[in-house]
């Protein structure tokens, strides 16, 4: 009933609200899939930002993906460029360092003819003590029409989209979400059951058995696949130790297993998640060896999947560790494509945003 | 103060119960109770219509942050907010820069309350620096009145220590408070652990983490026979263990605050820092419980943790902000609210839990007012009597009123309860006999 994110929403869980007596809070069970209330569609309604998959519900998704197509047919031409938000500015804020998403947001932005402005935190006056509102309100101030936020900490996009005009992409934030992720997941997903079928892309994904394996607990990709496969339809199971689960599953549409084994028949989709191993073992698991062991995506157990079993990894990958070599250079594997797929769908994104938001070019050209 | 003062129409609220009475003040005391006062000549009237004249509340939990945090907040802005609230006492809390923890600094902050809109008493640190180590000279501290040691912030680690704090405290007729948190089991956790904090991607921390240390306390409390009080209590756990202790018959108090009545951590899901507050808002479960517990008389006391912090430390990621909430300016109104407005936000279906004025005063005047002493220290905690010291709170349940921190008085604005209309505010507050707040406004 309320739509997390907002701060009126906020507000109203306290209790000092007459309108509900009997409740400590407006009785809201968090729940995972937010569908319809908060689901606007990105062009068509008041919505700027994409700070959680939870903004787009699935008629948002399919708009993204849908929009995705027509761009991923820009990028195999021979000057793979629109000129869909020229005079735009796209600023690309990472305050935690990352180099395929930065760099396919960059890429993204430049195939629409956007301007791009890059801030990296270390290199920024954050480390001359500036505050984040400081910082993004300076960057604003110059007149960007996007900025696209990767911070360590949950919610920062969320706090930013308050203090700036410009529309905010939230790029990963902490363990919470990273939408632009999930987006090109369900595409790539989208684009290999098209390919196998050998027709028209599904948008509907009912029936489809996705494993999202590893470490749930940390992961924002996990959150915002989550989010995102079970609005299309699909059925996720998370599987990992329990020291690696979030603390709390109510309101995940999603069913859980400790063991990777029993779930590998059963699943069309694995999905690997990173194994951040620095801070990972001797407490969430004993080692990387017998993590490895136990939901490792070895040679044997990838033999045990369905033979038209896709797999995917968000990258980056520690081979022999979530997977083997040998298992990611098989055909079912997906990795490549999941890169290559997330340009046409950053351009969708930012071309939703920025594309028919007032003051821009009059009626921006559909790429075609 | 020779100035005469007549507070009239009101409703008197203190120990001896409910009456309607008007109140005369004289140099500084009260001088007459009784159902229609003629204002003597030269007398100052204040209008206490359809208000409740209460004892002035006592808070045993503020952080006026000086000295080191004067951004924040000063002994004088802080004694304002106070007064504004309708406190005419408050217990500074050590955990500033540097620590409240030997007898210079306690004269220092002694020293800084004089003279400003509310009594300030000080609770000095547990163990010097609050760094858990070793032990502050508590009896240097306790000759210079101070009652209440604590290292609030952080709880005592050590269990040995703490053993030993309790057994070296025994002698000197103080209370140790302890502010309950198990640092390993909280470790990183910046908000409530459970459903929101699962779904919001904010690592969080468990309520075990609370209750553990308050278990482990109880035993100690058991072990040594010193008495212990308990800092903002949060969590149906800790009721519980608290209930059980006190069956038992263990020399205990404790406290909870108006923001754990209040809200969740539903709340969190704004992102907004105002809502991140150690221990954290926990689930709609344990704020039933802990209303049920101040109603039900296992918690004794509402405190605010009044914890203010500048407008650029709130500005930050909700992981890298700091915890604490303003909460002075706001208390009555809304503990009113919670647990004695009829189909108020307390109103619980039917079968909710009620308390008559009388007993929120207890929760939040001459209860508090006993365990830090300032009952015979300051007089203050009432009862409403002529001879008495004329500290008074004239609290109109009725007015309303959109909470704008850029208005308090504190020098902090990071109220969880900004923008919204309360029900419930303090018309006059009277120090000593003066009138510190006439009309919901600050005097000086």
């Amino acid at each position: 009933m309320t739509s997390p994110g907002t701060t009126d929403a906020a507000r109203a869980a306290v209790a000092t609200a007459r309108a509900r007596p009997g409740t400590v809070a407006p009785a809201s069970t968090p729940t995972a899939r937010d569908d319809s209330a908060s689901g606007a569609r990105l062009a068509t309604s008041a919505r700027r930002h994409l700070l959680s998959v939870a903004d787009l519900g699935r008629d948002g998704i399919l708009e993204v993906l849908h929009l995705a197509d027509s761009f991923a047919e820009v990028t195999e031409r021979d000057i793979p460029k629109v000129p869909a938000l020229r005079g735009r500015t796209v600023a690309t804020l990472f305050f935690e360092s990352s180099t395929r998403t930065r760099l396919s947001f960059e890429t993204a932005a430049k195939r629409l003819s956007a301007d791009t402005m890059t801030f990296t935190a270390s290199t920024s006056s954050l480390s001359k003590g500036e505050s984040l509102r400081d910082t993004v309100e300076t960057i604003d101030a110059m007149g960007v029409d996007a900025m696209v936020v990767r911070h360590a900490s949950a919610g920062a996009p969320h706090r930013v989209a308050g203090w700036v005009r410009a529309s905010v992409v939230n790029a990963g934030d902490g363990q919470h979400e990273h939408p632009t992720q999930a987006l090109l997941d369900c595409y790539t997903i989208r684009e290999a059951l098209a390919r196998r079928r050998s027709g028209d892309a599904p948008d509907d994904f009912a029936g489809l058995r996705v494993a999202v394996v590893g470490d749930i607990r940390h992961s924002r990709v996990a959150r915002s696949n989550v989010l995102a496969l079970s609005a299309l339809g699909a059925e996720v199971t998370l599987v990992a130790p329990a020291t690696l689960l979030p603390p709390s599953l109510e309101g995940w549409p999603a069913n859980v297993s400790n063991e990777l084994d029993p779930v590998l028949a059963e699943t069309d989709v694995v999905y690997l998640l990173r194994m951040q191993s620095e801070r990972m073992q001797g407490t969430f698991v004993p080692s990387l060896r017998e993590y490895a062991a136990r939901f490792g995506l070895s040679r044997e157990r990838a033999a045990r999947l369905a033979p038209d079993a896709l797999v995917m990894h968000p990258g980056p990958m520690n081979r022999g560790v979530e997977i083997d070599a040998e298992v990611l250079e098989g055909s079912s594997a997906l990795v490549t494509r999941q890169v290559h797929n997330g340009v046409p769908v950053r351009m969708a994104v930012l071309f939703l945003l920025l594309g028919a938001a007032p003051g821009g070019l009059a009626a921006p050209e559909a790429p075609r | 103060m020779s100035r005469k003062i007549c507070v009239r129409g009101g409703t008197l609220v203190d120990e001896t119960g409910e009456r309607r009475a008007d109140v005369l003040v004289e140099e500084g005391r009260i001088v007459e109770v009784a159902p229609a006062i003629e204002p003597p000549r030269g007398a100052t009237v204040l209008d206490a219509g359809g208000c409740l004249v209460a004892p002035g509340l006592v808070d045993l939990h503020t952080h006026l942050r000086e000295p080191g945090g004067e951004a924040a907040e000063t002994v004088e802005s802080g004694a304002r907010a106070a007064a504004l609230g309708g406190y005419t006492a408050v217990v500074a809390m050590p955990n500033t820069e540097p620590a409240i923890d030997n007898a210079a600094i306690v004269r220092d902050v002694l020293a800084l309350g004089a003279g400003v809109c509310a009594d300030v008493a000080v609770a000095g640190a547990i163990t010097v620096g609050r760094s858990g180590e070793r032990l502050a000279p508590l009896a240097e501290m306790a000759a210079l009145g101070v009652r209440l040691f604590t290292d609030d912030g952080r709880g005592v680690q050590d269990a040995r220590l703490m053993r030993r704090a309790l057994e070296y405290a025994g002698g000197l007729g103080v209370v140790l408070a302890q502010h309950c948190e198990d640092e390993e089991l909280a470790s990183g956790g910046h908000m409530h652990e459970g459903a929101w904090s699962s779904r919001l991607g904010i690592p969080g921390q468990p309520a075990l983490a609370e209750e553990a240390m308050l278990a482990r306390d109880l035993g100690l409390v058991r072990l040594t026979g010193s008495p212990m009080h308990f800092l903002h209590l949060s969590t149906a756990g800790s009721v519980a263990l608290l209930r059980a202790a006190r069956s038992e018959g263990l020399a205990v108090t404790a406290e909870a605050t108006p923001h754990h009545l209040s809200l969740t951590d539903e709340t969190v899901a704004s992102y907004d820092p105002v809502f991140k507050v150690n221990p954290p808002l926990r689930t709609a479960d344990d704020v039933l419980a802990v209303r049920d517990a101040l109603v039900g008389g296992v918690i004794d006391v509402i405190a605010t943790d009044h914890a203010p912090h500048p407008i650029e430390a709130k500005e930050e990621p909700f992981e890298s902000a700091p915890p604490g909430m303003l909460g002075l300016e706001t208390a009555l109104a809304v503990a009113y609210d919670v647990l004695c407005t009829p189909g108020g936000a307390g109103a619980n279906g039917d079968t909710g839990p009620r308390c008559t004025p009388v007993e929120l005063f207890a929760l939040m005047s001459w209860r508090p007012a006993r365990i830090a002493g300032l009952d015979a220290a300051g007089g203050h905690g009432g009862p409403i009597a002529a001879g008495a010291r004329a500290h008074l709170c004239v609290f109109d349940p009725a007015a309303r009123w959109v909470v704008d921190p850029s208005a308090g008085a504190s020098r902090s604005r990071n109220s969880p309860y900004a923008g919204r209309e309360l029900t419930g505010r303090v018309r006059h507050t009277l120090l000593g006999g003066e009138p510190v707040v006439v009309g919901a406004e600050a005097q000086r």
